[in-house]
């Protein structure tokens, strides 16, 4: 068995502790929000947090976040309120497949925790994400506007 | 989740209304040729379509109203990203005079009145240009084929193009009967009534009547005639930045993709396909794999072998660790290089000419030595999808039911039926949001193997989910193609006559392949000339041929298709005459458009947006920078585009891009920026670093690290802009990519002088250039 915290429960999973969290998300909690992109943490569709870190989960094995915080693109509302960068994402209408836009926001919410006000080069450093819609300009002011609210 | 049920479970329920609605299914069931022509089963029946609940009524199969005024239009076609989800119900709700804030969407269900009959036509050999008797009876023939096959999907930047007309009439439809049912209720002529986001509206007594409030009424009243459509001069609604429907769903987790479809004791099947191309699965041992945790069974599947599991880490693990031992078919040797000697032979052989105005032999010959000769070639690309491949599928008896993020409902629905033995009628497909679509997703090869899963489980739901080394090792890939140009000029440069020969499969034909076994590639393919045949320039002799070299990787339908590769030669080789003729490659253009005002008119845009500076060896970019310009017509639309290119630490970037574009009239403008940064930002993945080698029959790049696409650090600054239009509306989820590729080579020229004919641009070497 596997303990954590997932967007504010706590959670219990038997499963093989190498499993990666992606799947243990997905799969046994039904957390679908977080995507699978390609299995070798290289485009970041998996993206969530671990004790308020950045994390890309498809192979990140969920026995090292027993006893963390784990926050999924499910959990960062606050309650009926939209986070601050998915109300951005809508003002500046990010999305077109949206296959892609958790990790991104999961990554972006991370960055700006860390640095509320990320210069060009700072989000080109940090959000390393791939979307294959090409809708980096958006994202990237939807991110100026998220740090301006 | 787009909902598909099947008719024989709507209809008996139904029937019972279908009297007192068959007014209102009338006037929609005159609303289309290709319906007419159909005829024998008589008009759609709004009710069965629509599926209305307790407080809806459904005016005709496309719109069905709340009575607190929600309007809930069906959408026949795949949300892939392009906006189809708003835009075709922001051309129904501009006629409907509906409030825009309260139009929800569905996914319609499959029939023949959703019928695409676009695609076909599309596909016909003849110029999209073309109004010749012939060209005009095929593309009607064409449409009335599609309404019977009755091709229900989305791609070739159709949707909005084959929906403008439809959707437009039945908004009008609905329209007029919720002003009759106002005017029955007023005791006032339906004429003298006027609506107004949502209302009818009494200019007499200033009387307003919410839509929803009358839409039971309106029900079941009978047009006799289609309503006049509105004059676009009074769009309301159309031409408006309206926010995309499907977005808030898409930044908080809970759109629901193929791969999110969670049922109640659902399994998970991994694939594993035959590593080297035209290989087949020999032997392999279930036993092997059976004891792995959660293994459920392992099976033969179309194309390979699947592991079925408890989930699909289980799955991934067990088709990991499976043992297959392949036939390796006629192929083993196959190599990209190799490919390339085949294309090279194939240029001595003459293909179908698609194109051949004037005299070209008679004019190249008295040209003498004056003939440029130049040969391109482009290498198969990866659609890579950020979703890979996936299809979940239930058999329950002789019901299967099926979730599926795919482009063609229709073709799924049949090819599900066929693989499961069961009539069509007995296959219901839910067509979820897709994760990007991009043609890939036209392909029936995951819903095959959906199905044999399935079966192997009865009763059970099964989520077939591919790796992203099997979506991008058993893709359907762009094709490689090789282009031979012979061209000479007149006295000022200009291209006198053009012979173009281009050699590669049949994109078309094999597709059509996979749909039907017993279909042929040996026929004229116009994917395979489209881009290169019928340019905007005057061009007095022209032939352009296509020789047909089949190759026996899959390949399939790339965002733009024979656009993708074409324009890039096309384009190109324009670039390089105004080269030869010592000017500028606006200029130039410029003077060979003088017969195509509306494509000069998008190229000017383009130039004027970028500052072009004809007088400039840079053309008006900063110092240590050059542009670099690409015109092209796909799809019913034009575009345009600068770019601003730079070479820094011996790789090429692109730092601007300025992009003009004419669709038609805008359904959507802030879709169409999009769509256009979009096939921009896709085009240059493919254009800088996109590739797909073979090596000993097998794919040499298998996930992101090797197959290098554009992300935030190196993404241009794009500016568009979308010129204000009359015509009818064109694609725009397709042509933003095939000027994107000359148009970074042209400026990679113009700042170091190195021509690029074989693309990607990372197989050169540019260490000796820029800062």
């Amino acid at each position: 068995m596997v303990d954590f915290v997932l967007n504010g429960d706590a959670v219990s999973v038997d499963v093989e502790p190498d499993t990666p969290l992606l799947w243990v998300l997905r799969d046994t909690l039904g957390k679908t929000g977080t995507k699978f992109g390609c299995g070798v943490a290289a485009c970041g569709a998996c993206t969530v947090h671990v004790d308020g870190v950045a994390a890309r989960t498809c192979v990140l094995p969920v026995e090292a976040v027993a006893g963390s915080e784990v926050t999924t693109i499910e959990g960062i509302a606050d309650g009926g309120a939209r986070h601050r960068v998915q109300q951005a994402w809508i003002d500046a209408q990010v999305p077109q497949c949206g296959y892609c836009q958790p990790g991104m926001i999961m990554a972006v919410t991370a960055l700006l925790a860390e640095n509320p006000a990320p210069t060009d080069a700072d989000i080109d450093d940090a959000i390393t994400n791939i979307c294959r819609c090409g809708t980096y300009s958006r994202i990237r002011s939807a991110i100026h506007r998220a740090a301006r609210a | 989740m787009a909902r598909k049920k099947d008719t024989t479970e709507g209809k008996p329920r139904s029937r019972a209304r279908r009297r007192f609605l068959i007014g209102s299914t009338v006037a929609a069931g005159g609303l289309f040729v290709g319906w007419q022509l159909l005829g024998t089963d008589g008009p759609p029946d709004p009710v069965a379509l629509m599926n209305p609940g307790a407080d809806e009524a459904a005016l005709n199969a496309w719109v069905k109203i709340a009575l607190d005024g929600t309007v809930t239009v069906a959408v026949p076609r795949s949300e892939m990203g392009q906006g189809v989800h708003t835009a075709l119900p922001m051309i129904l709700a501009e006629e409907l005079d509906a409030d825009f804030a309260k139009v929800r969407v569905i996914g319609a269900e499959i029939d023949k009145v959703y019928v695409n009959s676009t695609m076909l036509p599309d596909g016909l050999p003849f110029g999209p240009h073309d109004d010749s008797f012939i060209a005009r009876q095929g593309r009607q023939v064409g449409r009335w084929l599609s309404g019977v096959i009755g091709i229900q999907a989305t791609g070739g930047s159709t949707s909005v193009r084959d929906g403008w007309q439809p959707m437009r009439e039945a908004g009008a439809v609905a329209r007029e009967m919720l002003k009759q049912a106002a005017a029955d209720r007023l005791g006032v002529r339906a004429a003298s009534l006027e609506t107004e986001a949502g209302e009818v509206v009494d200019p007499a007594s200033g009387r307003r009547l919410g839509y929803g409030a009358l839409a039971a009424a309106a029900a079941k009243i009978r047009l006799e005639t289609i309503p006049a459509l509105r004059d676009p001069s009074q769009f309301r609604i159309i031409g408006q930045p309206k926010p995309r429907i499907d977005i808030p769903a898409k930044v908080d987790g809970t759109a629901t993709f193929g791969i999110d479809v969670r049922l109640p004791d659902m399994l998970f099947a991994a694939v594993k396909h035959p590593p080297v191309v035209g290989a087949s699965v020999k032997q392999f041992d279930p036993a092997q794999v059976q004891r792995m945790p959660g293994v459920v069974k392992t099976v033969a599947v179309p194309g390979g072998i699947a592991v079925i599991a408890d989930s699909t880490w289980h799955a991934k693990q067990a088709i990991e660790a499976l043992d297959v031992i392949y036939d390796t078919g006629e192929t083993p040797g196959f190599s990209t290089e190799g490919l390339f000697r085949t294309y090279a032979a194939a240029l001595n052989e003459s293909g179908h000419e698609f194109q051949d105005d004037g005299d070209v032999e008679t004019v190249l010959e008295a040209a003498g030595s004056n003939v440029m000769e130049l040969t391109y070639r482009v290498p198969f690309l990866a659609h890579a999808t950020m979703e890979p491949m996936n299809c979940t599928a239930r058999l329950d008896g002789d019901r299967l039911e099926l979730w599926a993020p795919t482009q063609g409902p229709m073709v799924s629905q049949w090819i599900a039926a066929g693989e499961a033995d069961l009539d069509t009628e007995n296959v219901t497909v839910n067509v979820t949001y897709l994760g990007g679509g991009f043609g890939r997703r036209a392909e029936p090869d995951f819903i095959r193997q959906a199905v044999a899963c399935a079966k192997a489980v009865p009763g059970r739901a099964v989520q077939v989910i591919w790796s992203r080394e099997e979506d991008m090792r058993h893709d359907t890939y762009r094709p490689a193609t090789l282009a031979q140009f012979r061209i000479t000029t007149d006295d000022d440069g200009r291209p006198r006559a053009w012979a173009n020969k281009l050699v590669g499969p049949s994109v078309s034909g094999q597709a059509t392949m996979r749909y039907i076994s017993m279909a042929s590639d040996s026929g004229p393919d116009r994917t395979s000339v489209d881009g290169a045949a019928w340019l905007p320039y005057a061009i007095p002799d022209m032939r352009v041929e296509h020789v047909l070299s089949r190759v026996p990787v899959r390949v399939g339908f790339w965002r733009s298709v024979g656009h993708s590769q074409n324009a890039f030669y096309s384009e190109s080789v324009i670039d390089e005459l105004a080269h030869a003729a010592g000017k500028d490659p606006f200029a130039y253009r410029m003077d060979l458009l003088a017969d195509s005002p509306r494509h000069a008119n998008v190229l000017r845009t383009a130039a004027r947006m970028a500052g072009w500076d004809s007088g400039t060896k840079t053309k008006g970019a900063p110092a240590g920078r050059a542009r670099g310009i690409a015109l092209h017509e796909s799809f019913d639309a034009i575009v345009a585009q600068v770019v601003e290119v730079a070479v820094e630490d011996g790789q090429p970037r692109v730092h601007r891009v300025w992009c003009a574009v004419d669709a038609g009239i805008a359904i959507n403008p802030d879709t169409i920026a999009a769509q256009m940064e979009s096939g921009i930002v896709y085009g240059m993945s493919a254009a800088l670093f996109g590739e797909i080698t073979f090596e000993d029959g097998s794919p040499q790049q298998s996930n992101f690290p090797d197959y290098e696409v554009i992300t935030m650090g190196n993404m241009p600054l794009i500016e568009t802009e979308i010129i204000k239009s009359t015509e009818a509306p064109g694609g725009v989820g397709e042509p933003g990519t095939p000027p994107i590729a000359p148009a970074i080579t042209g400026a990679l020229f113009a700042l170091t002088g190195q021509r690029v004919r074989e693309l990607p641009v990372s197989r050169h070497d540019w260490s000796g250039f820029g800062s």
